[in-house]
């Protein structure tokens, strides 16, 4: 029973659509979003500006509501429920604290909503003070705290009540880098002390990829890939999730066998006429022309040889401190980027203007779907 | 010279701009520090110095119409201030706390039309409007006063609310809803504790602006409810004494008192927000 009970998803959308306006001049924000995000989790939604982020955080806030599909929280609906009734709480991307209430009322301020006792309210909110390192700021107000301190306030304001699930905008965006890469991982030690489950937003790729237990890439309204930082980068299956994330070579390349499901391996004839192996995305995928990804450090340069997957002309070379990037110019044209560590050694045997051959990875080759 | 570095333009380096400027401050200091000074005079002239004294304003404080007029006056002001208030709150709430809708533009001139309407008018069609009330109803009270004065201190009121709300963070009253707060309860704890200074500000200068009424006050009032300012016109048709300086100049005291008070509350809400 109870392993049933936490089968169910925390946040489940299916088939959300939201349209701004109407007539010529709308605009479909979503475009029939499923997600499933579990309990516990760190889900990170990732996309460039303006894909929809933001609008999809605010169906699940309450601030707005979908024109059709239904969103779920723990399995009952919620589609049409104002934010006050639901146990879902923001962390506004401009913080919002109130200003006209101490650091410590701002955190109350919630469970002074729900009824709650002014001892019980007050207890918690020390707890909350303790959990973000505020205490001695606890009778500031919220003008006299620094940008990394009102980012805690509003962090322990939203999880004061205890909510089912927090929702962050951003929230690291206002800070500069060091301080960001401290609440990068202070958010990942809060998420695990309080056992809530993180619905982050973000635009940026490498945050996305160190602090997230799965990640749901979004372009255009649409969600093109769901998956761990692992799968993401290293399985992307649409163009736009290799090219958005990391450097990526494209190549176009040849189905010789058709082939289902993720794990199957399939055979891939290149440009050059080489033979070599590919894994294939989710689904079926038919013979015939596709697109496959290589990321650069899958690869490497050796002298050109009878059984170099790829051959061409070294063209520049990047140095990079802990690793180069070459670039070399296909025999079949189009480019190919491949980057090594320094620290191999093999820096220095090549020069810009040396005819090379490319060896890949075993089990480096993506298919993509699109 | 071509090539002397370009002094940035500023009107105060205009020739005669300072001549203009102190033509302008003795024309409307004068008159008003020449009336003041002579409530203190010791003779019975408005013009011609006599003295030091106190008597005029003695005298004023026991003149019984005076203290009628007066009281009258903060019965209407206090009356049609809270009034106007209450009504310049909701309205400014109503077209800043909604998504833009047709007809807002409408709305906005509705609200501000007795800014624009000349007040001869307004004043004309109040007298008729309440002249047929009066006929059909005998109430001869206060009350058309106070509608009358509520009516065109509204614009004043709504003002400044109206600008306190739209520098206000809308993230703020989601994030009162997010923390689990009824729309009763944001508007009690955010919203209205936030746009306090800005209503304060507003009931003052409604407050201001009633107590100055003269003209519709005039044509609105009935028998015996003269205001301060409709009894000193009534006055000057008369024999003029020094009195009348005296009232003068308490009714500027309580004015720049209040206007004071009112730029600093101004000044205090916008460096906080
Ligand atoms: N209230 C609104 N009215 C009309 N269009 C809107 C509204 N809110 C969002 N949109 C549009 O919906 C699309 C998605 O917006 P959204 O704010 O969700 O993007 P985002 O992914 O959060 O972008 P960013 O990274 O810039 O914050 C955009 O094209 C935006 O212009
Ligand atoms: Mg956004």
């Amino acid at each position: 029973m109870h392993g049933n009970l936490d089968a169910i998803p925390a946040i489940s959308a299916q088939q959300v659509t939201k349209v701004f306006g109407a007539g010529p001049g709308s605009v479909t924000a979503l475009d029939k979003v499923s997600i499933d995000i579990q309990r516990n989790e760190f889900f990170t939604l990732l996309g460039p500006s303006g894909c929809g982020k933001t609008t999809l955080l605010r169906l699940i806030a309450g601030f707005d509501h979908p024109t059709s599909g239904r969103i779920d929280l723990e399995g009952s609906d919620i589609s049409y429920l104002p934010p006050f009734k639901r146990p879902v709480n923001t962390v506004f991307q401009s913080y919002a604290l109130f200003p006209h209430m101490s650091v410590a009322e701002n955190i109350g301020f919630g469970l002074k909503m729900l009824g709650k006792p002014a001892a019980e309210i007050d207890a918690e909110v020390e707890v909350m003070l303790k959990l973000v390192k505020m205490e001695a700021m606890r009778d500031r107000s919220t003008a006299q705290i620094s940008g990394g301190q009102q980012q805690r306030v509003a962090l322990a304001r939203a999880l004061a009540p205890k909510p089912k699930v927090l929702l962050l905008d951003e929230p690291l965006s206002a800070l500069d880098l060091k301080l960001r890469k401290e609440m990068q991982i202070e958010l990942k030690r809060l998420q695990h002390e309080t056992g809530i489950t993180f619905v982050f937003v973000t635009h940026d790729q490498e945050e996305a990829l160190t602090m997230s237990d799965r990640i749901a890439v979004m372009s255009a309204g649409k969600v093109l890939q769901v998956g761990t930082p692992r799968d993401i980068y290293d399985r992307p299956s649409r163009r736009f999730v290799a090219d958005f994330i990391g450097d990526t070579n494209f190549m176009d390349a040849e189905l010789v066998s058709a082939g289902k499901g993720s794990d199957s391996k399939a055979s891939l004839k290149l440009a050059s006429g080489k033979q070599i192996a590919a894994s294939l995305p989710d689904g079926d995928m038919s013979a015939g022309t596709v697109t496959a990804v290589v990321r650069p450090e899958h690869a490497w340069l050796t002298k050109p040889k009878a059984s170099s997957v790829l051959t061409g002309n070294l063209e520049t070379i990047v140095y990079f401190g802990t690793d180069t990037h070459y670039h070399v110019s296909l025999a079949t044209g189009g480019m190919f980027t491949v980057r090594m560590q320094n620290a191999r050694g093999q820096a220095g045997e090549f020069s810009e203007g040396d005819e090379v051959g490319i060896d890949i990875d075993a089990d480096a080759v993506q298919v993509l779907r699109d | 010279m071509a090539d002397a570095p370009a002094k940035p333009f500023s009107i105060r380096r205009q020739t005669g701009f300072g001549f203009i400027a102190l033509c302008c401050f003795v024309l409307l200091y004068t008159p008003i520090l020449i009336l003041v000074f002579y409530s203190f005079n010791a003779g019975t002239s408005i013009a011609i110095w006599e003295g030091f004294s106190w008597r005029w304003y003695e005298a004023a404080w026991q003149n019984e119409r005076v203290v009628d007029a007066s009281i009258t006056s903060l019965k209407v002001a206090i009356s049609a201030a809270f009034l106007a208030t209450v009504c310049a709150t909701l309205a400014a709430l109503a077209t800043t706390r909604t998504a833009p809708y047709r007809g807002i533009t409408a709305i906005y001139a509705a609200i501000n039309q007795p800014l624009m309407v000349p007040e001869i008018v307004t004043a004309v069609a109040l007298l008729i409007f309440f002249a047929m009330i009066k006929v059909y109803t005998g109430y001869q009270g206060l009350a058309y006063l106070i509608i009358a004065h509520t009516a065109f201190c509204i614009p004043f009121a709504y003002l400044p609310i109206r600008a306190r709300l739209e520098n206000m963070d809308l993230s703020l009253e989601q994030a009162a809803a997010d923390l689990y707060a009824s729309p009763w309860q944001t508007f009690r704890h955010v919203t209205l504790p936030l746009m306090a200074p800005g209503i304060l500000a507003g009931a003052m200068l409604a407050f201001v602006i009633s107590l100055d009424d003269v003209v519709i006050t005039e044509f609105v009032k009935s028998g015996g409810q003269d205001t301060l300012p409709t009894y000193m016109l009534g006055q000057l048709r008369r024999i003029i004494t020094p009195e009348i300086n005296a009232i003068s100049t308490v009714f500027l005291g309580i004015s720049v008192a209040v206007v004071t008070v009112f730029f600093l509350l101004n000044r205090k809400g916008g460096s906080s927000s």
